[in-house]
């Protein structure tokens, strides 16, 4: 038997079918099917957790998303568990670890209990009260131990386990909500041939047809109808019904998310299942059949386990087969209360009492209640309740005073009325208006293409329900464009539960006048007394109130709190409840994992990694490699024993003394080509483009209209009309996007057209004095002679057979080739070069040395040595600045006062005192290392080595008036000492520059 | 010394994945040109290509010969071409035109099966409908944290053409989705 | 996630194919050499964020890479219209139900 609370013959589940699952460490059995709060409840246990703030004892409230209570952890392993879980949502399944939280040593005995016993101090706005002082302790002393205290459930500390997917789709309808009223829109949706997405968050269709047995449709209970419509539709090639998927975010432009819980319920998913899928959704038209949550009564001691919304109980009976108590009471301002009750007493559970606040009564009820021999006391109140880890007995009292009279139960089962469920609504920016009629918030005008049906929409009549929501589907397939085909099936429901009556804020015997702890929000413990303390503390908004008290602030959002709050406060403020206005519904409904949200994006494709077409070679030939953006690049490449330091001085030497073979690759390029290419550059670069011969290469700057440096590179003029244009590694993709913009937008007259290719070519770069010697061989049709081809110049030829750009540049001073060809070719190309250069003396060199030997030559890096704020002249580059031109992006703002005015920074050298001393990048520079603190900052440490080729450490530095200071000495305070620099000019090799023309 | 030319090396040679219902591989190689020009040139790049350069957005031709022009922008086209090389035949076409050798530029990945389509709503954000996105359809667009050219060359064969260095990125992400596409 | 129509695709495409790119209508002017100090300043720094109906720039990145001129209400945070860049501004104004509409549109 799979628990002593079932009921043979009640409920739709198998009982053959068990599952063994444990709840603190005790072995249980539940039945396929089984939440695992119908489980726990079958079991004979209530108990599921203990309140954030008090840790009073707390039971399973729902049946349902709205659990503010029964919130556990859930483990398949001991590597996966998930917290914060709602038991009411958490399928069992076999072999799964439930434990409940917030307690110690155990549930039953929980020592931070003792909070209950000093509850008078945890009013209402206590932390921001009591911790204000002093100051520093708020840090250091309350914020840790509060922190320690607090928070629900332990997060895991491995890395999560599970997969999860993503999904884009597009539909005509989008119906969330699988009760009636969605199965109804959803189908009539369908057969006029819209496509449809119909999602329900629970394991079946048939939302509030769970628990009411007594609603007939087309003859048969619904339930049952709810299952062949869902069958039906699930056939259809144009509808996709999702269960266990939750509608969580209604976001702009109907685009819907959704989260399908796809294996959480499964004992041993498939090693490639998701956990999880996300669902992106975007509607033509959504249809929000979202139903009614039941609201608890606000009472004294409310919460002790036992206590539970009377939907609840009835769907525990009804679904799972499971009696919620051996000895109920009832405790109700609304109808369907007694439809719970009535289920209950045929089900051969005593009813011991149906306590009613309302005077009223619907004589139906009162005969339905008499012929079952169910005492009903109308215009009565439940005041207190004792138990300790289980509900022992309600005191209940005339709602006008009088005899008090105790009643013996082991459940009790409340309701205050029906919620319309409008936290979709609400969060696609609609308003909810006020019904007076039905004391309740119902949509207003929706803003979005989207329409509310059903008990979320106030629409109470089973008739009515069904037309309105027949007609909902058929009109959004019109809305959406389907020409209307099929026919329209509406079925006839007829429902034996009414939802009348409506009780908002605190129940007779909680009232202003009483200190009682009448909880409102059971997640986060906030009584009716707490939300009447901040409006008398002065919290006027209902905004400010929510933040006072945390009421509705937890993870449920208040779905069975917020309502009541709210009447607290207007009952307090003595205004209409419309007047004080609800709460903003934020978005997610329910809590949303963040692995459903990353989805794809984790582990290796959390972010591309780009490789060079070459970087097989550089792997086997032991390269370190170095993040650059997204790029993977050679940083170094240690020979057996040898540390970077080893690595880079080698590398750095032999190509000064030999060559080296660098992958330059990842430098980005664009082909710029059209009969006004060279006019484009001149407007986009401070250089002048027009008299450059093809063939030749030009160094080119590129600001912003600030007047700043943007990017830099080497431009080459393949013909008139052709220039290949490259940029910084990491500019590439906002250089493009720059001179795209400049190009649509300013100067649309011009004919030329950007292209780029920065993947399409593979760069080795070959540097150094036998740079030439290892290039001869493989190169043909270029005549590659310093005279035929002077620094600065570029041909087109082939390489290895292979049709190539030659470009004769160089980024460390000496004699150098940069070979571009087809990128399926360079891994081939590089090496046939390697093996020649190799056999020459010749090293490969990584990004280190190259860092190492353009800071020899004094060559800037954009983005390194400048940072947006430093224009050509700071940079020493006015030589590139074309002095003629009429116009150039930058040529204003190059102009302005405070980037013409004395003082700026410029790019100098900088030569430590001591020659083994390497400045740290980012180190401050100042004029005098005994002044005062703080100490005036005349500039920092752009760039710095050790420079194997100049046998001392070199630096750049940005340093106010720079240039003037040439020879003069200046410090750069570090925390232990302070280094001695001189100021020197920025080349430190090589300073005739005669190497490069080899 | 030996010509290298023979050998063009993919990101991707090799590689194959998938699962039931969908199949993924790298295309073979192929020649690419990005091809930009105004209305006027047009016909005289028609004629050059021995196609019509489609002039609708999102949408592809593909010739006798099995040369595919896919409209990118408005005076935008990417050629694709297993076998002729289109450079050869665009040059010296008496237009005001752009084109740019892209072959190696772009690295191009297969998606087949009854389940391509949900492989790649895994990270394409585009309606992907068959009213939306018919076979012959194309488009530049977004693959998980990438850009993309998508083509649906069947009704359930896809073509995406990516960066090369985004290759093997983008052929991951496929591979990670496949896994989920019966959904 | 916004639906964004591109005027030169001619359909609604997802946000994600888009990057936002400024005010729109700014005239870069002509020399700008010549212009005096307040009037870069204008050009170049001031901008008009205004709470309500904005022409901005947008351009369609993963798409067509064409730059083209949006009419957005930043307080609902639709579209009103979208259009070529070059093409004149498009006037809009708002109802009396509040939406904003191309001048002239009608409902």
């Amino acid at each position: 038997m799979s628990g002593t609370n079932r009921i043979a013959g009640k409920g739709r589940l198998t009982p053959a079918r068990t599952v063994s699952f444990t709840f603190d460490g005790r072995a249980l059995t539940g039945i396929e099917g089984d939440t695992l709060a119908s489980a726990l409840i079958a079991n004979g246990i209530h108990l599921a957790g203990r309140s954030f703030k008090y840790h009073r004892p707390r039971g399973i409230l729902s049946a349902g998303p709205e659990e503010p209570n029964a919130l556990i952890d859930v483990s398949r392993s001991s590597s996966t568990h998930t917290p914060n879980v709602r038991a009411t949502v958490q399928e069992v399944f076999e072999g799964m670890t439930a434990t409940s939280q917030n307690r110690w040593p155990s549930l039953a005995f929980d020592v931070g209990a003792i909070n209950n016993l000093f509850s008078p101090i945890f009013a209402a706005g206590f932390y921001y009260k009591t911790f204000m002082w002093p100051k520093a302790a708020w840090k250091h002393i309350y914020e840790p131990n509060i922190r320690a205290a607090a928070g629900l459930g332990v997060s895991p500390k491995e890395p999560d386990p599970d997969r999860y997917a993503n999904r884009f789709v597009h539909c005509d309808v989008l119906v969330v909500g699988g009760g009636l009223a969605g199965l109804i829109a959803a189908r009539a949706a369908a057969q006029a041939g819209a496509t449809v997405i119909l999602c329900d968050e629970q394991p079946e269709l048939g939302g509030a047809l769970h628990h009411e047995t007594d609603t007939l449709v087309d003859g048969r209970e619904g339930f049952d109808w709810a299952q062949d419509v869902g069958r039906e539709l699930a056939a259809m090639d144009n509808v996709r019904v999702l269960t266990r998927t939750t509608a969580f975010a209604y976001q702009a432009q109907n685009m819907i998310d959704l989260v399908e819980r796809v294996s959480e319920h499964v004992a041993k998913p498939g090693k490639l299942a998701p956990r999880e899928r996300l669902w992106q959704v975007r509607a033509k038209r959504v249809i929000l059949a979202t139903g009614a949550i039941e609201r608890h009564m606000v009472f004294a001691n409310n919460d002790r386990p036992g206590i539970m919304l009377a939907s609840a109980a009835r769907t525990y009976l009804n679904h799972f087969g499971v009696a919620v108590g051996s000895n109920v009471a009832v405790y109700t301002a609304n109808d369907s209360a007694y439809a719970a009750a009535f289920d209950l007493m045929a089900a051969g559970i005593n009813v011991a009492v149906i306590v009613d606040a309302r005077k009223e009564i619907d004589a139906a009820l009162l005969a339905k209640a008499d012929e079952l021999g169910i005492e009903v006391l109308a215009g009565h109140a439940v005041i207190d309740t004792k138990g300790g880890l289980r509900l022992k007995s309600i005191k209940i009292e005339p709602v006008s005073g009088g005899k008090q009279r105790s009643v013996d139960t082991d459940a009790l089962i409340v309701s205050a009325g029906w919620t319309p469920t409008l936290h979709l609504y609400s969060q696609s920016r609609a308003k909810v208006v006020w019904d007076d009629e039905t004391d309740r918030f119902v949509p207003g005008k929706p803003v979005q293409e989207m329409v509310t049906i059903g008990a979320c929409n106030g629409t109470d009549e089973t008739a009515d329900l069904v037309a309105e929501a027949s007609e909902a589907g058929a009109h959004a397939a019109r809305l959406a464009g389907v020409a209307e085909t099929g026919d329209r099936t509406a079925p006839q429901a007829v429902s034996g539960t009414s939802r009348k009556g409506s009780l908002m804020g605190a129940a007779p015997g909680a009232g202003p006048d009483t200190t009682v702890k009448a909880f409102v929000d059971f997640q986060n413990d906030v009584t009716a007394k707490d939300i009447r303390l901040a409006v008398r503390e002065g919290m006027h908004s209902i905004e400010h109130v929510k933040r006072f008290t945390t009421n509705g602030m937890a993870t449920d959002q208040g779905k069975t709190s917020n309502i009541h709050g709210l009447a607290i406060a207007a009952d307090m403020l003595d205004k209409p409840i419309p007047q004080v206005g609800l709460t903003t519904f934020r978005l997610p409904y329910t809590p949303v994992t963040f692995g459903a949200i990353v989805n794809h994006g984790r582990d290796r494709l959390f972010d591309p990694t780009r490789k060079t077409a070459i970087h097989p070679s550089h792997e086997a030939l032991g390269a370190v490699f170095e993040d650059v953006g997204q790029w993977k690049r050679p940083w170094y490449y240690p020979k057996v024993g040898e540390g970077m330091h080893a690595a880079v001085d080698r590398e750095c030497r032999t190509v000064r003394e030999t060559a080296g073979l660098f992958d330059a690759s990842t430098l980005g390029k664009i082909e710029v080509v059209g009969p006004d290419a060279a006019q484009f550059l001149d407007l986009l670069y401070t250089n002048s483009w027009q008299k450059l011969a093809p063939g030749r290469c030009k160094y080119g700057i590129m600001l912003r209209e600030d007047g700043f440096i943007y990017d830099d590179g080497v431009v080459g003029r393949i013909a008139d009309d052709r220039f290949h244009v490259t940029t910084t590694t990491g500019g590439a993709p906002r250089v493009l996007h720059h001179m795209e913009d400049y190009l649509q937008t300013e100067f649309p007259h011009l004919k030329v057209w950007l292209t780029s290719t920065t993947d399409e070519w593979s760069v080795i770069a070959v540097q150094g004095p036998k740079a030439r010697e290892i290039v001869e061989p493989f190169v043909e049709g270029i005549e590659i002679s310093a005279d035929a081809m002077p620094h600065m110049s570029v041909r087109e030829g082939k390489v290895c057979g292979a049709p190539a750009r030659l470009f004769r540049v160089s980024f460390t001073g000496e004699l150098g080739f940069e070979i571009n060809v087809p990128a399926d070719y360079g891994r081939v190309v590089w090496d046939a070069l390697w093996e020649r250069a190799e056999a020459l003396g010749a090293c490969t060199y990584g990004t280190e040395t190259m860092h190492v030997l353009r800071a020899e030559k004094g060559y800037i890096i954009v983005g390194q040595d400048t940072d947006g704020t430093v224009t050509p002249d700071d940079a020493g580059l006015n030589w590139a600045v074309a002095k003629s031109k009429r116009d150039f992006v930058g040529i204003r703002g190059m102009k302005r006062p405070d980037l013409i005015a004395p003082g700026r920074k410029q790019l100098v050298g900088l030569l430590t005192e001591d020659p083994k001393q390497v400045l740290e990048e980012g180190a401050q520079i100042v004029a005098d290392p005994n002044q005062p603190v703080p100490m005036k900052m005349l500039g920092h440490v752009t760039s710095s080595y050790w420079s194997e080729n100049c046998g001392r450490s070199i630096a750049m530095a940005l340093v106010a008036d720079g240039r003037a200071l040439e020879g003069k000495t200046l410090y750069v305070p570090m925390v232990d000492e302070v280094i001695r620099v001189t100021v020197t000019g920025t080349v430190f090799f090589d300073q005739e520059g005669e190497r490069i023309n080899g | 010394m030996a010509e290298v030319t023979a050998t063009r090396q993919g990101p991707l040679d090799g590689l194959i994945a998938g699962s039931v219902g969908v199949a993924i591989a790298p295309a073979a190689p192929a020649h690419r040109i990005s091809l930009r020009v105004g209305a006027d040139g047009i016909p005289a790049l028609n004629a050059a290509l021995g196609l019509e350069l489609p002039t609708v957005p999102k949408s592809s031709v593909t010739s006798s010969s099995d040369r595919m022009a896919l409209w990118l922008g408005p005076d935008e086209w990417l050629i694709i071409d297993e076998k002729l090389d289109p450079m050869v035949d665009v040059a010296g076409t008496d237009a005001v035109f752009s084109v740019v050798d892209v072959s190696h530029r772009n690295t191009a990945i297969k998606v087949a099966g009854r389940g391509a389509r949900a492989t790649l709503e895994a990270g394409c954000p585009q309606n992907l409908s068959d009213t939306a996105f018919p076979a012959g359809a194309c488009s530049r667009t977004v693959l998980g944290k990438i850009e993309v050219v998508l083509v649906r060359t069947d009704v359930n064969v896809y073509r995406i053409e990516c960066w090369r260095s985004f290759a093997e990125y983008a052929f991951e992400f496929l591979a990670d989705a496949a896994h989920d596409c019966m959904a | 996630m916004l639906l964004i129509h591109c005027p030169y695709c001619g359909e609604d495409r997802p946000e994600l194919e888009f990057r936002h790119a400024g005010e729109a209508h700014l005239v870069r002017p002509d020399p700008i050499s010549e212009i005096s100090d307040e009037e870069f300043e204008a050009y170049f720094f001031l901008r008009e964020n205004p709470k309500g109906l904005t022409y901005e720039r947008w351009r369609h990145m993963h798409g067509c890479a064409r730059f083209f001129n949006a009419v957005r209400d930043t307080v609902s945070d639709k579209f009103v219209v979208t259009y070529k860049a070059g093409e004149p501004k498009v006037e809009v104004e708002r109802g009396d139900d509040g939406v904003a509409r191309v001048k002239g549109a009608g409902r």
